[in-house]
C-alpha cells in the first residue's frame, strides 16, 4: 500500500496546467513520499514532464504556461505569491533528459549551485564538491581532472556530473526527467544504481516511459493518461496487478 | 561509367574555385601595391622616425613625416568609440536576446542593423553640425570638433555591428543551460552572467573586434567631425586627426611618386597591419576559448 510509505513531501492538489489553449494536466492529485522513489509513466505527451516540472515551478519558465492549483512541498503551497522561488528551487533539485552540463571545468559545474548561494572560500567549496561527487559515484574518475572541461565526459559520466551538481546544493527532492533516455545501456545500469541509493536520503520523482526502468527503480508507481492519473500504485501492485484497464493495456503493449 | 553531367559538374566546381581564387588574389594585388608605393617611403624617412616622430609636417618647407599624433588620433578615437559602444552594445544584445518579447525583437533587430546602412557621410554630417554643438554645450569645450565628437559618432557606427553579432552569439546559447541554472536557484541575471554571457563570450568578442576595426578604419565621419589638427593628446577635448583622414585629405593634392605620396602609403600600410594584427589576435583568443570549452 501507498499508506506504507507515510510521510508526504509533496502534496499535489487537483493541478491544472495549460500551454496556450492545451489542457496539458487535467484537475491531478497526488501524493509524493519521502524517501521513496516515485515513477512518473505513460505515452509521450501525456503531461508526465509537465507534472514534474509543476514541483519546482519549472514551467513558468516557457512560453505560454499557466498553472491552476496547489502544490504543497512540506504543507506550504509553492505557488503562493511570496514563495520564494529560487529557494524552492534549492530545496527541490532537477536532472534533465539530455545530459546538460555547463560548458565550464568539472569543478565549476558542482560549484555552480554553491556560488550562487554565496559560497566562495576555495576548501568549502572542495569539500562540498567531493562529497557531492562521491555521492553521485563519479569522484574516483574525475578527482584527477577537476579543472577539465566538463564536456570531455562521457554521455553516462555527464548526466552523474549533472545528478551531483543538483546534489551539491543540499536540496530535498530530487527531479528526473527521463535521466538515461540518452545513455548507453551501461551508464543507464549505473544511474539507476545510483537512484536506488538517492532514496535513502532524498524524495526522487522520476519520469520514464520505459517500463522496465519503472519496476527496477521505484517504490511507486503513477500512470499518467493524456494529463490525467489514471492510476496509482506500489510499483509491484500496478505491474503485476493493474485496476485500471488503460493501465493493463499500457503494460502489456498495446499502445505506448 | 561517364556520363556528360560528369563535365559540367566539374566546369562548376572549377568556376566556383576560381570565383575563390579571385578575392584571394584581389587582397593580395592590394597588399603588393600598398608595399611598392609606400616602401620607398622609407629610403627617405627612417622607420622609426616614421612611426615615433611627434610631428606630421608633410608639406612644410622642411617636412617632418612623424605619424605618431595620426596613431594616436585613431587610437583615442576608437578607444573612446569602443569604450561607449562597447557597454551600450552588449546591454542591448542582452536586452534583444533575454528580456524582448520575440515581437519586440523581430522591430527593433532590423532598426538598429539599419544603423549600418547609413552612409558614414551622413553621419559625419551630423556629427558636425548637431553632435559638435550639442557636445559643446554640454561641456563648454573650446574646440568645437574633437576627438569625443568623432568617438561618439563612430560609437553610433559601430553600434550595429557589435549588437547584431552579440545577439546572434547570445541567442545560440542553448536553452538546457539556462534551465541547468533556474533548476539550481539561479535568478535571471545570476543565470546572464554567469552562464550565458561566457558561453556566447568568443561570439560577442568576434563583435567587440569587428567593431574596433571598424573604428579603425572609418574615414569620412571621424575626418568631419575631429577637426584634423594631427597633435599627440589623450585629451578628448582636442582636436586630432586619424590616419585614414590624412591619407583622405591629403592623398588628393600629393605630387605623384614624391616622399609625401610614398608616406601616406606607409600609413596605409600600418593601418593594414594594425587590422591584421587585431584579427590574428581575435582568432587566437576564440581559437583557445573554443577549444577549452566546446565539444
Amino acid at each position: 500500500m501507498i499508506e506504507s510509505f507515510k510521510k508526504v513531501k509533496i502534496d499535489v492538489r487537483a493541478l491544472n496546467v495549460w500551454f496556450y489553449k492545451k489542457h496539458v494536466l487535467k484537475d491531478l492529485s497526488m501524493r509524493f513520499r519521502t524517501n521513496a522513489v516515485t515513477s512518473i509513466m505513460g505515452p509521450s505527451g501525456c503531461g508526465k514532464t509537465t507534472l514534474i516540472r509543476s514541483l519546482n515551478r519549472m514551467n513558468e519558465v516557457l512560453k505560454g504556461s499557466r498553472t491552476e492549483g496547489e502544490v504543497l512541498v512540506d504543507g506550504e503551497n509553492v505557488y503562493d505569491s511570496d514563495i520564494d522561488v529560487f529557494e524552492l528551487r534549492r530545496r527541490v533539485g532537477m536532472v534533465f533528459q539530455k545530459p546538460n552540463p555547463f560548458p565550464k571545468s568539472i569543478f565549476e559545474n558542482v560549484a555552480f549551485g554553491l556560488r550562487i548561494q554565496g559560497m566562495n572560500k576555495r576548501d568549502q567549496l572542495e569539500e562540498r564538491i567531493m562529497v557531492s561527487l562521491r555521492r553521485a559515484g563519479l569522484w574516483d574518475e574525475v578527482k584527477d581532472r577537476m579543472e577539465e572541461s566538463a564536456l570531455t565526459l562521457s554521455g553516462g559520466q555527464q548526466q552523474r556530473l549533472c545528478i551531483a551538481r543538483a546534489l551539491a546544493v543540499e536540496p530535498e527532492v530530487i527531479l528526473m526527467d527521463e535521466p538515461t533516455s540518452a545513455l548507453d545501456p551501461a551508464a543507464t545500469a549505473r544511474i539507476e544504481t545510483l537512484i536506488r541509493e538517492l532514496a535513502k536520503d532524498y524524495t526522487v520523482v522520476i519520469v520514464t516511459h520505459n517500463m522496465q526502468q519503472a519496476a527496477r527503480v521505484s517504490d511507486l508507481t503513477a500512470f499518467l493518461y493524456i494529463g490525467e492519473l489514471i492510476e496509482y500504485s506500489p510499483t509491484p501492485d500496478i505491474f503485476e496487478n493493474p485496476q485500471n484497464v488503460l493501465t493493463e493495456k499500457y503494460i502489456t503493449g498495446e499502445f505506448g | 561509367m561517364r556520363s556528360p553531367k560528369r563535365l559540367g559538374e566539374k566546369i562548376i566546381e572549377r568556376l566556383l574555385l576560381l570565383s575563390a581564387l579571385v578575392s584571394i588574389l584581389l587582397v593580395a594585388l592590394i597588399f603588393l601595391f600598398l608595399f611598392r608605393e609606400g616602401l620607398p617611403a622609407f629610403a627617405e624617412i627612417p622607420l622609426l622616425s616614421f612611426l615615433t616622430g611627434e610631428t606630421w609636417q608633410p608639406v612644410a618647407e622642411e617636412p617632418k613625416y612623424g605619424i605618431l599624433p595620426l596613431l594616436s588620433g585613431t587610437m583615442l578615437v576608437t578607444i573612446g568609440a569602443v569604450g561607449v559602444a562597447v557597454p551600450l552594445g552588449i546591454s542591448t544584445a542582452l536586452y534583444l536576446s533575454e528580456v524582448a518579447g520575440s515581437r519586440e525583437k523581430e522591430i527593433l533587430k532590423p532598426f538598429i542593423e539599419l544603423l549600418a546602412g547609413v552612409p558614414s557621410v551622413v553621419y559625419g554630417f551630423v556629427a558636425l553640425t548637431v553632435l559638435a554643438t550639442a557636445v559643446q554645450t554640454l561641456f563648454g569645450n573650446t574646440f568645437r570638433l574633437n576627438a569625443l565628437n568623432g568617438s561618439l559618432v563612430l560609437a553610433v557606427m559601430i553600434l550595429p555591428t557589435i549588437v547584431s553579432i552579440a545577439e546572434d552569439a547570445l541567442s545560440a546559447v542553448p536553452m538546457e543551460y539556462k534551465e541547468a541554472a533556474w533548476a539550481l536557484g539561479a535568478s535571471r541575471w545570476e543565470t546572464l552572467r554567469r552562464v550565458v554571457l561566457p558561453a556566447a563570450s568568443s561570439g560577442v568578442f568576434i563583435g567587440v573586434i569587428l567593431g574596433i576595426g571598424r573604428a579603425v578604419g572609418e574615414t569620412m565621419a571621424v575626418l568631419m567631425a575631429t577637426g584634423n589638427s594631427p597633435v599627440v593628446t589623450a585629451d578628448f577635448f582636442r582636436s586630432i586627426e586619424t590616419m585614414t583622414a590624412a591619407i583622405a585629405i591629403e592623398m588628393g593634392e600629393v605630387v605623384y611618386g614624391s616622399v609625401h605620396y610614398s608616406a601616406l602609403f606607409a600609413i596605409g600600410l600600418v593601418l593594414f597591419a594594425i587590422t591584421f594584427v587585431i584579427n590574428l589576435a581575435a582568432d587566437a583568443f576564440v581559437e583557445r576559448s573554443v577549444r577549452r570549452f566546446k565539444r
